[in-house]
């Protein structure tokens, strides 16, 4: 579905290189949920982009249903984790969840409208789709960007770390929207996040990335229940085993320096 | 929505209104205590006089007119030439890098300076009259617009990006949005500049509007006839800022500036 292979990143310039990204290399099965952990400045927002399109890779290369990604495709979404920014202030929610898919020339009006309503109607917002985005409060803004995400009816969702900005219980909602969302409809989703619990609870696997010049450090099958419960799953026995591992993976890729490609 | 500032003092309101009624006042006692000579500055009372003449007068009426004309003719020309000079100056990075020294060197000439070229052009008519505003105006909206277009924001930019906007698409609902507040700022700046121009170009140069009525009550030694229409004068500016900001207060409902505190 989704496959990654050998993504390598420097950024130039200013007579300085930084190697961002160093060899990164994981594949994505059909309607698969994988979160990606990684310590901060690891090259997590730089990771998506080039994934989505949006950033041209120095070496390695994305394919999608096998063909290389070069730019923004038709099959992806993104989720971005500044929703205000990302959301357009002067329209209004209905036309924000709507722009997207008037560049889609197959839709008909009236498929049009029948994306929109059912996105927002499984985000939980039909009764605000008058209102503008800033009228809305920080866990239904970033509600309308995945819905606009959702009627754009990508195969593959990006989500970059899309709860860093809201409160911990806006949070665990919006965990459980995205739970549902992939289980209603099937596509497949990159979750990118810091948040170690939160990777873990989402996903059905887990890759940490290592410090800066990243590379996948560890990978882990998430052995949790298929349904799951903000407050049975994060009490579960399972869930500490997990997340300990990961938390020491991610220390362990902190401490020691890279292993040079 | 929280009214600005001084909307909600009403100290603030009846401060300012004590101010110009001081002023009023000032130039009423000034010359009848004989400080000053009533042949330079007559009282406000006779100011106040040959303003109710004025306004009863057919020609003062159609001189405001011309000079509406050539402010709103000019400026409508200054700004949809600006405008669609500065989106597409600035969102070709060649054609920016290409006339920036050119804009550099030609936005600080003063209109005014090109006083004998608009008379050798277009003698006494409208047309002298629009060449300043427009020169004069031109520059303030292109400048705001230039401004506008870098100001996208990195973020919405790549969400535009990511779901393959067109170059239309991208235009019309990210630029245009992103621009609309500098826009505003420089139709702002420009309508003031205009009015200054399309007067500055009546006094000079004699077409027809309030300026060259000025320049005549000022050669006929009408004097309080000259302050009045310096009023009138006055009195139009205030007018066309008050409604350039209110026409922007209506199109950036949506910006931080103007949208205030979120509703929920």
């Amino acid at each position: 579905m989704l496959d990654v292979r050998g993504l390598r990143k420097i950024y130039g310039g200013h007579g300085r290189e930084v190697e961002a990204l160093r060899d990164l290399t994981f594949t994505l099965d059909p309607g698969e949920l994988v979160c990606l952990v990684g310590p901060s400045g690891c090259g997590k927002t730089t990771l998506l982009k080039c994934v989505a399109g949006l950033l041209a890779p120095t070496s390695g290369e994305v394919l999608l249903d096998g063909s290389p990604v070069t730019g923004p495709r038709p099959g992806m979404a993104v989720v971005f984790q500044e929703y205000s920014r990302s959301l357009f202030p002067w329209m209004r929610v209905r036309d924000n969840v709507e722009l997207p898919l008037r560049q889609k020339k197959s839709l008909g009006r009236q498929r049009r409208h029948a994306l929109v309503e059912d996105a927002l109607e499984a985000v939980g917002l039909t009764a605000s789709a008058g209102a503008y985005p800033w009228q809305l409060s920080g866990g239904m803004q970033q509600r309308v960007a995945i819905a606009r995400a959702l009627a754009y009816e990508p195969e593959v969702l990006l989500m970059d770390e899309p709860f860093a900005a809201v409160d911990a219980q806006t949070r665990a909602g919006l965990e459980d929207l995205v739970r549902k969302l992939w289980q209603e409809r099937g596509m497949t989703i990159l979750f990118v996040t810091h948040d170690i619990d939160e990777a873990v609870y989402l996903g059905q696997r887990v890759l940490t990335l290592s410090a800066s010049p990243t590379v996948v450090q560890d990978e882990l099958k998430i052995t949790l229940p298929h349904e799951r419960d903000q407050l049975e799953s994060r009490a579960d026995a399972r869930f500490a085993e997990l997340r300990t591992h990961v938390y020491a993976q991610i220390r362990a890729a902190g401490t020691r320096p890279a292993p040079t490609a | 929505m929280t009214p600005p500032p001084s909307a909600t003092r009403p100290g603030a309101a009846a401060l300012g209104l004590a101010g110009l009624l001081g002023l009023l006042l000032t130039v009423e006692v000034l010359p009848r205590s004989g400080v000053v000579s009533a042949d330079y500055l007559p009282p406000t009372s006779r100011i106040v006089r040959a303003l109710a003449v004025e306004l009863n007068d057919r020609a003062f009426w159609r001189a405001l007119g011309d000079t509406l004309t050539g402010w709103a003719l000019g400026l409508a020309i200054a700004v949809v030439a600006g405008v669609v000079a500065g989106v597409l100056i600035g969102s070709v990075p060649f054609l920016r890098a290409a006339t920036a020294s050119t804009i550099e060197f030609l936005r600080p000439i003063p209109s005014v300076a090109l006083i004998p070229l608009a008379v050798l052009l277009f003698g006494t008519g409208l047309g002298s009259t629009l060449l300043l505003v427009v020169y004069a105006a031109f520059w303030q909206v292109l400048v705001q617009v230039l401004y506008g277009i870098q100001d996208v924001d990195p973020v919405t930019r790549d969400t535009a990006r990511s779901y393959n906007l067109g170059t239309w698409a991208r235009v019309r609902h990210v630029l245009w949005p992103t621009a609309l507040p500098y826009v505003m700022t420089g139709v702002r700046l420009a309508a003031s500049v205009a009015l200054i121009l399309a007067i500055t170009a009546e006094l000079v140069i004699g077409s027809p509007g309030l300026g060259s009525r000025i320049a005549v009550a000022q050669t006929s030694q009408a004097v309080p006839e000259m302050y009045a229409l310096i009023m009138i004068a006055g009195l139009l500016g205030l007018l066309i800022n008050l409604a350039a900001r209110t026409v922007e207060r209506r199109a950036l409902f949506w910006h931080q500036s103007v949208r205030g505190e979120a509703v929920l």
